[in-house]
């Protein structure tokens, strides 16, 4: 099926080709047939005219895009607090850059047709003129200037985070190939010590269980945040350059292995919240409209349907790191403060877990070796410190 | 110095009794020959073009029609890496990655600048050849090698390389996190170290050739906007490709030598690796150093190009030449200190994401001055629409469209959500990628005639054209709108993320507009062949240019100019002057006695 439809695109493409070198040929008729390969008068008039139609061909593929892919939905909705002013600046932005588009497109592709070359014209002499490059010289440097300022205020704001003033919540995000691990710095709001040495067993994030501030840290394999609570990102890798991206949230850092990187935010609308908002009904119909097309094409082929889809909030891997990286993702769930800490009591903490874990190993060894128990002891001892 | 530098100062009709016949092999293979060296590495970067070109077809069709299966993919990718037809996502990856490489380097750098510099140099500042015809073909050959061993990187066992162009470490250091990093990777190294050695090469020449053998009255400011297009370009690449160069080095002992210059705290396939204090930022910089350049060195090459067809086919000047010149040298400093625009979300500190927010922006001015200048050339000129200047109103074009989104990306604030998604893919292939390309075809057709002395077939340049331009619009302008839908680029298949559902038919029409205007590039393939051979044969100035190229003679001689030097007498952009029969005068004529006295 396929491959009889890139042989019709093929046959179709040189169709086309012979056709339009014909339609060229023809125009050619009733000029000077001076086969000099240099324009003439007609390949003046045809291809003026063209550049013409090619500027409608822009102003219409804007359109069309506007209109049908445009719903931005990286420019509305935000989820976060500082979004809304990222999504301010863009909009200024891109209304900026779309007026610029219009009008030089315009005059480019309209003197390109309206001063096409005719035997016996002359061009004007005109080689400099300071005043009109003092112009576009000075409106670029002041339109610029004031984004910078705006971009700039915009960017400190987001950045630079007092950790004592502020007081956010510390949430490590642990990156590897191809999955994505939280840690909650527990009660204590300080996540203890970690690095790649440490990592044994389900001390997957390698967290130094020495460390007092470890003591009550607990990891997780979904990103839960409590709604209206300034929340700061410290971010791991374990392997490979990885970027860890919330688009929702309008966040993104680099997940860099040996180095600790860091993002914070508010996040200001809960999943429930944004699941009802009127924009993301209609995508989520859209998308499973799609999806039921789809499927009904699967049932055909016998083979597993789509599961419909329902809006969450995601963590994409958004930095080149191998195989999987297409499908490096977690679910983040924004819910009320309550709720929040609700789902965060009813973890245990990892030194819990590893204990537990090691409980009945070391029952075991106690009976059957006594080396082996001393081994363990120090294990439980160094856990406990 | 060559064998040709005294006949700068001697007769060389003279001298040209005294030439040893050539051989086949010095003639078209060892060839010290600029024009000939010119001719070689255009072939060379077509066919790279035709093999990078045909690759992002490959994934563009796996981006459309996800994991389904084609028999082309199983006759060109083979078993391993298509069973049943269907792509594997590491080659998926290791196409991205080289597609990337091969566009860079092999045909913008190398196929665009390494063919007009060497063609153009020595022709329009009036000199018999470069200044080290010898160093010229090592330069040349010393490309071809590199080009075959990143060829035969495709071909090695464990699949080429697959890190993305970039090849940020620790992907591309460790072949247990991704099978392209082993030999693959080790051959992308040693390929590009060649390359960057062709490429110094190549840049000392040209700046040496500029500065030193210009004919008489060829001042620098009576230079074409080519030239100093091309001199421009060639310093920015002295400056930056040795930092690329000690990149590579440093990688290389990171991967061979257990070194830790870009590696820490790793755990990988169950181990921990013994490095310890690396840092992958730190590669990071040292790349962009150069990759931010690159940028540059691909574009105003092209952009030169485009300043002399535009005012040629304008039958006008360049309007604002020293503006223009300012601005290729304003663009060309403010390059190298931008290059942590690619870093805003890297992890270095905020603040210097600032400064490089406030420098990158800066470049939109000089931008802005050449595009406003471009347009006014066009006003009220006589504009004779040859294939050539199509293409060059089509770079404006896209360079206004590409540039425009720049002013997104190099802000920070904003970068932080459009950083790694398609409308950066959007944005540098129409600003540099399809703007440079271009200019490489602008300045194909419009010097084809200088150097295969017959014409290229113009309808067939027409079709070509039009085709191109609406098939790149309607490529690039869509992806615009994924990326603001948040779709990650390097992604081997959208389905994992039902989020993003809505956008797979702009996937296929985007695919479908690379397929047909991709298909279209053999139109000019086979004009390009076919007019070499029988083509029209070429008059001595086709276009009424200005320029010194021109004054040659159509058959390539070394040397040449038979007699003495052409001497130059004006600024080249006397198109349109009032006073004169012609609408065009040439350098070499003298200044009338009462001819006002505009630009020297």
């Amino acid at each position: 099926m396929t491959s009889l439809l890139v042989l019709v695109v093929l046959v179709l493409v040189s169709v086309a080709i012979w056709q339009l070198t014909k339609i060229f040929d023809l125009t050619q008729v009733g000029g000077d047939a001076d086969n000099s390969q240099v324009a003439n008068d007609n390949d003046n008039n045809v291809n003026g005219y063209l550049m013409f139609a090619f500027l409608v061909f822009i102003y219409i593929t804007t359109i069309v895009c506007v209109v049908k892919y445009g719903h931005f939905p990286l420019m509305s909705n935000s989820a976060s607090e500082h979004g809304v002013e990222v999504d301010r600046l863009m909009w200024i932005s891109m209304i900026l850059i779309f007026f610029v588009q219009t009008i030089t497109q315009a005059l480019l592709h309209y003197f390109a047709f309206k001063y096409r070359g005719k035997k016996g014209n002359t061009a004007l002499y005109f080689a400099d003129n300071n005043k009109l490059e003092m112009i576009w010289s000075i409106i670029p440097a002041i339109t610029l200037a004031g984004l910078i300022l705006y971009g700039l205020y915009a960017w400190t704001n987001i950045m630079f985070v007092d950790e004592e003033t502020e007081n956010p919540m510390v949430v490590e995000i642990y990156a590897k190939q191809f999955g994505w691990e939280v840690r909650y710095a527990g009660e204590d709001n300080v996540l203890g010590k970690a690095n790649v040495r440490y990592i044994e067993g389900i001390n997957t994030l390698g967290v130094d269980l020495a460390d007092p501030n470890a003591q009550d840290d607990i990891t997780a394999s979904e990103l839960h945040l409590p709604k209206g609570v300034k929340v700061v990102f410290k971010i791991r890798s374990q392997d490979v350059l990885h970027s860890a991206y919330m688009p929702h949230f309008r966040a993104q850092m680099n997940c860099v292995p040996g180095m600790v990187t860091q993002f914070a935010f508010t996040p200001t609308i809960t999943t429930a919240e944004m699941r009802n908002s009127p924009e993301m009904i209609e995508k989520v119909a859209t998308i499973n409209k799609i999806r039921a097309e789809k499927s009904k094409e699967l049932a055909a082929k016998g083979e597993a349907i789509l599961d419909p889809y329902t809006f969450d909030y995601l963590l994409l891997c958004n930095k080149i790191c191998g195989k999987s990286h297409y499908n490096m993702q977690m679910k983040i769930v924004v819910e009320s403060k309550e709720d929040f800490k609700k789902w965060l009591s009813e973890k245990t903490t990892l030194v819990q877990a590893i204990k537990a874990q090691e409980q009945p190993a070391e029952e075991i060894s106690i009976e059957e070796d006594s080396t082996k128990v001393v081994v363990d002891s120090t294990l439980v001892v160094q856990v406990v410190k | 110095m060559s064998a040709h530098d005294h006949a700068n100062e001697h007769d060389h009709g003279h001298e040209h009794e005294h030439h040893h016949k050539d051989t086949f092999i010095t003639k078209y293979i060892f060839s010290i020959d600029h024009k000939m060296i010119a001719k070689q590495y255009l072939i060379t970067g077509l066919i790279m073009g035709i093999i990078g070109v045909a690759m992002s077809l490959l994934f563009r069709m796996q981006l459309a029609w996800p994991e389904e299966s084609f028999k082309i993919f199983n006759v060109l990718l083979g078993d391993e890496y298509a069973p049943d037809g269907v792509m594997r996502n590491d080659i998926y990856l290791a196409l991205v990655t080289i597609h990337g490489t091969i566009m860079v380097f092999f045909v913008l750098t190398a196929g665009l600048s390494g063919t007009f510099s060497n063609l153009l140099i020595p022709l329009q500042i009036g000199a018999r050849d470069m200044a080290s015809g010898f160093l010229n073909m090592i330069s040349y050959w010393l490309f071809f090698l590199s080009s075959v061993v990143m060829i035969c990187s495709l071909f090695v066992e464990s699949g080429p390389a697959s890190a993305g162009w970039t090849i940020y470490p620790p992907l591309s250091a460790l072949p247990q996190a991704i099978p392209g990093s082993g030999t693959g990777m080790t051959l992308w190294l040693v390929s590009m170290a060649i390359f960057i050695a062709s490429s110094l090469m190549g840049s000392l020449n040209y700046v040496v050739t500029v500065i030193n053998l210009r004919t008489k009255g060829m001042s620098m400011t009576r230079l074409p906007l080519t030239i100093w297009a091309f001199f421009v370009t060639a310093i920015i690449g002295i400056v930056s490709f040795p930092v690329l160069l000690s990149a590579a080095l440093l990688l290389i002992f990171d991967r061979s030598f257990g070194t830790s210059f870009f590696l820490s705290d790793i755990f990988i396939a169950g181990e921990v690796l013994h490095y310890q204090g690396g840092s992958p930022v730190l590669f990071e910089h040292l790349f962009w150093f150069l990759g931010h350049p690159e940028v540059y060195i691909v574009l105003l090459p092209a952009l030169g190009i485009t300043s002399e067809i535009i005012a040629t086919n304008s039958r006008k000047p360049i309007f604002g030449y020293r503006a223009m010149i300012a601005s290729i040298i304003a663009i060309a400093f403010l390059s190298t200190i931008v290059w942590g625009h690619h870093m805003f979300i890297s992890g270095m500190n905020p603040f210097l994401g600032s400064v490089f927010t406030f420098t990158t922006l800066l470049i939109a001015i000089p931008s802005a001055v050449k595009a406003f200048n471009y347009i006014t050339t066009l006003w009220k000129g006589n504009l004779q629409l040859n294939p050539a200047m199509l293409f060059s109103i089509g770079l404006v074009s896209t360079f206004i469209t590409g540039g425009l989104t720049g002013i997104i990306l190099g802000d920070s604030t904003l970068d932080i959500n459009v950083h790694d998604t398609y409308f950066v893919v959007a944005h540098f292939h129409l600003v540099m990628g399809i703007s440079a390309l271009y200019g490489m075809f602008a300045g194909i057709y419009h010097w084809f005639p200088r150097m295969f002395g017959r014409m290229l077939n113009k309808n067939l340049g027409y079709v070509h054209f039009w085709v191109t331009a609406v098939c790149a619009y309607g490529v690039f302008f869509p992806m615009h709108f994924i990326g603001m839908a948040g779709l990650p680029r390097r992604y081997y298949t959208n389905t994992a993320f039902p989020l993003f559902d809505d956008l797979q038919n702009v996937n296929v029409i985007i695919t479908m507009f690379a397929l047909v205007g991709g298909a279209f590039q053999l139109v000019f393939i086979w004009n390009f062949f076919h007019s070499m051979f029988y083509g029209k044969k070429s008059e001595i100035n086709p276009w009424r240019s200005n320029t010194l190229e021109w004054t040659a003679p159509v058959e390539h001689i070394h040397g040449n100019w038979p007699g003495a030097l052409p001497e130059v007498h004006r600024w080249p952009y006397d198109y349109s002057k009032p006073g004169h029969v012609e609408d065009f005068v040439p350098q070499t004529v003298p200044m009338g006695p009462d001819e006002e006295k505009l630009h020297h």
